[in-house]
């Protein structure tokens, strides 16, 4: 990650995060993670799935900066890392929010459209 | 997962940022409550105390509009552009900038609306002056509650089927 072209480089970030999120063991890892860093192995188990496949997905996470390796060199844990996620949930929760907020308020506004008009009062 | 309705939204390209909704109106409902200034008092960004005092449109290509939101703590956020396009009630072009922008440039959004069996489906397509500017858009709801947002998808994760199922095993 490089925090100094974080604006740049943020939008490619993103693809790659919503990319890293489409998979469902991937958010599963994630899920793991979100309660504390964990080695592949323990990773792993809860999947019926190879050692290389586990990997794959790790590295897919990895490339997102959604994940990154602990210090310990032997076991190698994960960690979640919380920036990326939170641009993208940022995103996806509260512009999306604001957005949807607005169309169900006009919604709202439509629906007494739709009736003034049929009750014959939409001249103005 | 939370249900978000039929509103699709999402980034294209470099500058672009662009947003479809299905109303369950005709389009000429939709187009007027668009750009009635009575009927967008009623929606637009009006949420969690925010007033709209000021909603003026002047609907002609070449004409100004100019929106104000009022904060239950006396905040004011201005706004305000030009109609490059008018056409009722299938499309709109019009400028966009606010008065204390957080990001560079106005943008031109483009709203057409296309109506189908009643329904009228609704595309708006923000066009940010970079890649910059549309990022700071992107990322500015975010900025205050980072660390919130990343408790609330640790919550959603969690909660996610695949994730319960990992878990029994």
């Amino acid at each position: 990650m490089q925090p100094s072209s974080y604006g740049q480089t943020s939008s490619d970030r993103l693809d790659g995060v919503f990319a890293a999120l489409a998979d469902p063991t991937r958010r599963a890892i994630l899920a793991r993670l979100a309660t504390g860093e964990a080695s592949v192995m323990e990773l792993g188990a809860p999947f019926d799935m190879s050692q290389p496949a586990i990997s794959k997905h790790l590295k897919v996470l990895e490339r997102a900066g959604l994940i990154s390796r602990g210090r310990d060199a032997q076991r190698r844990p994960r960690r979640l890392e919380a920036r990326p996620l939170a641009e993208a949930t940022g995103w996806l929760d509260a512009y999306r929010r604001f957005w949807e907020g607005n169309f169900e308020r006009l919604d709202a506004v439509l629906e007494g459209l739709k009736a003034d008009k049929k009750r014959g009062r939409s001249k103005r | 997962m939370r249900n978000t309705g039929n509103l699709k939204l999402s980034a294209r390209g470099d500058r672009e940022i662009v947003m479809t909704r299905v109303f369950d109106a005709p389009r000429s409902l939709v187009f007027d409550a668009y750009t009635k200034p009575e009927l967008l008092k009623r929606w637009l960004g009006i949420f969690g105390g925010w007033t709209m005092p000021v909603c003026e449109v002047d609907l002609r290509v070449g004409g100004a509009y100019r929106f104000v939101w009022r904060g239950s703590d006396g905040t004011n956020m201005g706004m305000g552009g030009v109609y490059r396009e008018v056409v009722p009630p299938e499309r709109l072009v019009n400028t966009e900038k606010f008065d204390e922008s957080w990001y560079p440039g106005e943008s031109l959004i483009t709203a057409t609306f296309v109506e189908q069996g009643g329904k009228t489906t609704l595309t708006v397509t923000m066009r940010y002056e970079s890649r910059e500017a549309r990022d700071a858009v992107v990322k500015s709801p975010m900025e205050g509650g980072v660390a919130q947002s990343y408790d609330k998808l640790a919550d959603l994760l969690a909660s996610s089927p695949e994730f319960r199922r990992s878990e029994r095993r």
